[in-house]
């Protein structure tokens, strides 16, 4: 019997899952018109989650106030997704509806993720596409004009939509494009060039932040009636990544170490087509889009440290690990496993390149068959792409790719609402935990965001915003005089090290312990080792780091700094959740828990279950806390891709 | 391999800036250009200097953060390439770099490399969206819309703004950047409600942010990394003619009805 914190109240809605939402919303308590401009709503980030959020309350009359780490609204990660994003139009015909989206979404993720949330999920996603094309987002279509779909990441429908392979991007103008508006319209200001480097909170309700002005480096406090983190994952934390480079857990771990409740850290996505790593200067690791596995055959030779270039390895000389070892999916197998049987063949000596970590990804027999041309039209960006990067041309030779840090599941935990366990404190998209379990379908989290942002928080927020009314608190209150005082200690200890280890130098040391024992396969003694030497390093950072310039202005090297402080915390507790979730689950393989072909073996007795770690002081294990996770609706089963 | 760069070195909008020549040593081949940069900030960290600051944050082409001018050009020597995707491959071994911020009087400069782009918002205030509120839309496929007007309108909206257009254009015109969102919504049928409003607006927050004039150098089309047309400026043309026209008639109409 698993626990239920009293700290972890869901708050779903009671009721047949098809119509919580729909009674939810009706029974949630509205603010009236005229009175919401008096109230003010801090949304940090804007990416899908946080630009759709802003825009939306905006536009229902709440004055809001809108920051981000880059120049411009426009640039938020989200920009760099590529694939596309899902959702239940069922315009193929092909069998999808809301019941399908939500119950390969609860697969997907390995059964790890609320029933409730994930429907709710797969019932708004029609509208997000809805929305997004209104909004004059250029989708791809079909001759006849209707919108076309392609299938993605492993699904057996099509019910992805995409603009070219520029979703992400196309989808963000969009949602940017509204809060533009909005700006014009005089309801949000916006604060760009902004860091959030902490919470404020008055009478145990979030009722602000600190932010150090990037330019200036001035610090700022800003008051609010209620503050939402949009400021997406965490997946830098293992340096390369490929997440863009600004992106950060600083805000929500401020939070985190304000009280909320981080559930699931351990929970990481590694995603099987990127670009190799090539030299020790990078700075990133580039993502191929996943559609290369339509048509691409992974390899390696069958002799270790075979030198030869590819094109002269006879097939009988090569291993095609994917279609051996899961002959119905082939090369189409889920993520996570496509991602560890790479990261297998390579740790026992077949990987190929200069480091010997790639694997081959093979267009000959695609390109045979459909012709130089087809292969041209559907993967020329990406091949020029490649190209530019490596200076190796994938028409004549094998791609190399190989496996790297992509998404976080895991995130600040929120109820039903989206509230954090602090009053007042949402979360959504990327920075919450909540819909994808132990491992993100393929396209899903672009809707996910958008429906966090779109249509659940500005329903949501009433609920709380209505019982807590406008009381004109001011920044002249203690709480953020406190606040910022601890913002400036930081900066003046980190600038005050004035070691000899540059940044940079602690991140790739954080990353490279991440990855080799918090990345893909874990274990018991890997994970209490991380933990040892994750401390160490820690310990060290602030005895040894050298930041540079002391300068508080704009200083890039300090906002880093200030980071990879946070990762050094994160990363232990990422070690920590690993070592205490004794089972392999989606993204998170325990090497201890797998069948004798190596899928993951679930727990479910024991580990059906949110796992919430609350903070409690420096340095001190953290609390432990569980959400049980009930089935109704879907039978438990072992995912196969055999 | 090793590289020499003439950085350009400001240290703030209303100081006096100059080239610095600095060394940097190891440079891969397949590192990118903004990797070489990150090694010279390592080395000037460990020897206590200050940093060179630079903008950047994808790394891979999309986001429109990153912006240099390298030897003279906005983004560098190869086309179709933003500085972050541009390889140290691409240059000699020995060779001597010169990398300048974006220079435009819309574009002031914050320090070293970085320039404020906020105009871009500013202009994008003005009507790059289509006026729809969240929940009211229609079912997607209920306007069909030609794959062909599709096709072209994502042509249009793949710009990053990254502001290489108005670096590269001897007038410092932002004409392609705004052509190129005008163009998109203009011909979607979502945004002909607007068309006419859209352009004159956004074209006059253009000339109030400084932005120059478009003499058809297009300069712009050969160093936009996403090589968006020329052809989107003759489009937002046309598109702020007739918006100029009909404003001019409701200012008539009105002053009749005086
Ligand atoms: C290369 C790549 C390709 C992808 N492709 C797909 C795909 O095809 N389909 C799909 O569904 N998903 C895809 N994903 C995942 C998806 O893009 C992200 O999960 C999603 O966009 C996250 O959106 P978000 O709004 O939560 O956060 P983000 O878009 O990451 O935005 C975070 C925002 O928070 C701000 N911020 C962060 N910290 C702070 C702070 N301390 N102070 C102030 N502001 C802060 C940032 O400035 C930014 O505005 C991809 C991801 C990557 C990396
Ligand atoms: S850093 Fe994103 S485009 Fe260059």
């Amino acid at each position: 019997m698993i626990a239920q914190s009293p700290l972890l109240d869901d708050r779903i809605p009671a009721g047949p899952i098809q119509h919580k939402w729909s009674e939810h919303k009706a029974g949630i308590k509205l603010v009236n018109p005229a009175n919401k401009r008096k109230y003010t709503v801090i949304v940090v980030g804007t990416g899908l989650a946080g630009g759709a959020a802003a825009a939306t309350l905006a536009e229902l009359g709440y004055n809001v106030l809108s920051f981000c780490i880059q120049d411009s609204p426009r640039r938020a990660h989200s920009v760099a997704a590529q694939g596309g994003i899902n959702a239940a139009k069922n315009y193929q015909n092909d069998g999808d509806s809301v019941w399908r989206l939500f119950y390969d979404t609860i697969k997907g993720g390995d059964f790890r993720a609320r029933e409730a949330n994930v429907y709710r999920l797969a019932e708004l996603s029609a509208g997000i596409i809805d929305q997004c094309v209104a909004a004059g987002v250029p989708f791809a279509r079909e001759y006849g004009g209707t919108l076309a779909n392609r299938s993605f990441g492993g699904a057996q429908v099509s019910r992805t939509f995409y603009a070219r392979g520029q979703t992400g991007q196309q989808l963000l103008l969009g949602a940017y494009g509204a809060l533009m508006r909005q700006v014009a319209a005089g309801r949000v200001s916006l604060f760009p060039r902004r860091e959030m480097l902490e919470l404020v909170q008055v009478e145990g309700r979030a009722r602000g932040i600190i932010c150090r002005n990037l330019v200036t480096g001035a610090i700022e406090k800003y008051a609010a009636d209620a503050v939402c983190m949009a400021t997406g994952g965490y997946s830098t934390v293992f340096y390369l990544s490929t997440n863009a480079v600004n992106c950060n857990a600083t805000a929500i771990w401020r939070c985190y170490k304000q009280g909320a409740l981080f559930a699931n850290p351990c929970f990481t996505q590694i995603h099987p087509t990127c670009l190799p790593q090539s030299g020790e200067g990078q700075s990133k690791l580039t993502l191929m889009s996943e559609s290369l596995r339509n048509d691409g055959r992974v390899w390696v030779p069958k002799q270790k440290g075979d030198a030869r270039p590819p094109q002269e390895i006879p097939e009988a000389e090569r291993d095609y690990f994917l279609e051996r070892r899961y002959p119905a999916f082939g090369n189409l197998a889920p993520r996570d496993i496509a991602s560890r049987a790479a990261k297998a063949v390579c740790d026992d000596g077949f990987g190929v390149g200069s480091t010997g970590y790639s694997v081959y990804l093979d267009f000959a027999e695609a390109t045979e068959r459909l012709g130089a041309d087809v292969m041209r039209e559907r993967y020329g960006n990406l091949f020029a792409m490649y190209h530019e990067i490596t200076g190796e041309n994938p028409y004549q030779r094998p791609m190399r790719i190989y496996p790297a840090p992509h998404y976080t599941m895991g995130g600040l935990w929120v109820d039903y609402n989206l509230m954090t366990t602090i009053p007042g404190l949402y979360a959504l998209g990327e920075a919450n935990f909540s819909d994808h379990g132990a491992n993100r379908l393929g396209a899903s989290a672009l809707m996910q965001g958008l429906a966090d942002g779109y249509f659940i928080l500005p329903a949501t927020i009433a609920d709380y915003l209505a019982d807590h009314r406008p009381d004109g608190l001011g920044t002249d209150h203690e709480a953020f005089t406190t606040a910022a005082a601890t913002v400036e200690e930081r900066t003046r200890h980190l600038l005050g090290v004035n070691g000899k280890q540059s940044v940079r130098d602690f991140h790739w040391e954080l990353g490279r312990i991440m990855w080799e024992q918090v990345g893909m396969a874990r274990n018991e003694k890997g994970l209490r080792q991380a933990i040892t030497d994750i401390r160490t390093l820690r310990a060290d950072y602030w005895r040894n780091v050298k930041v540079g310039s002391a300068d508080t202005d704009l200083n890039k090297n300090l906002e880093f700094a200030g980071r990879v402080a946070d990762f050094l915390e994160l990363g232990e507790l990422m070690a920590r959740d690993a070592l205490e979730r004794v089972e392999s689950c989606g993204g998170h393989f325990r090497e201890e828990f797998q069948t004798a072909d190596g899928e993951a073996v679930r727990d479910d007795p024991n580990f059906s279950h949110v796992a919430a770690w609350q903070h409690t002081a420096e340095d001190k294990v953290p609390t432990r806390h569980t959400e049980p996770l009930d089935f109704e609706y879907v039978e438990l089963t072992q995912r196969s891709y055999k | 391999m090793k590289i020499e760069v003439k950085i350009w070195r400001q240290a703030g909008p209303t100081e006096p800036g100059a080239l610095a020549t600095y060394t940097v040593d190891d440079v891969l081949p397949d590192m990118s250009f903004l990797e070489m940069l990150d090694g010279l900030n390592e080395q000037l960290v460990a020897r206590g200097e200050r940093p060179v600051e630079f903008d950047s944050d994808c790394r891979e082409g999309i986001c429109g953060t990153c912006g240099l001018v390298i030897n003279g050009a906005a983004h560098g020597p190869q086309q179709a390439c933003t500085s972050c995707e541009l390889r140290m491959r691409h240059f000699d071994d020995g060779a001597t770099i010169t990398v300048e911020p974006f220079r435009a009087r819309g574009f002031p400069v914050v320090r070293d490399l970085v320039v404020d782009r906020s105009a871009f918002d500013r202009i994008m205030q003005q009507g790059g969206y289509i006026s729809v509120n969240t929940g009211s839309a229609p079912d997607a496929n209920a306007m069909p819309i030609a794959k062909e007007v599709a096709d072209r309108a994502m042509d249009a909206a793949a710009c990053i703004g990254c502001g290489a257009c108005v670096a590269a254009c001897p007038n410092g015109s932002a004409s392609l950047f705004v052509g190129a969102k005008v163009a998109q919504l203009a011909l979607l049928p979502q945004g002909d409600a607007e068309r006419k409003r859209r352009a004159v607006a956004m074209v006059q927050q253009m000339d109030a942010e400084g932005f120059g004039n478009c003499s058809n150098h297009a300069e712009c089309e050969a160093a936009c990394p996403k090589s968006i047309s020329v052809d989107h400026i003759a489009r937002l043309r046309s598109e702020y003619r007739k918006g100029a026209w009909a404003a001019l008639r409701r200012n008539e109409k009105r002053n009749d009805q005086r």
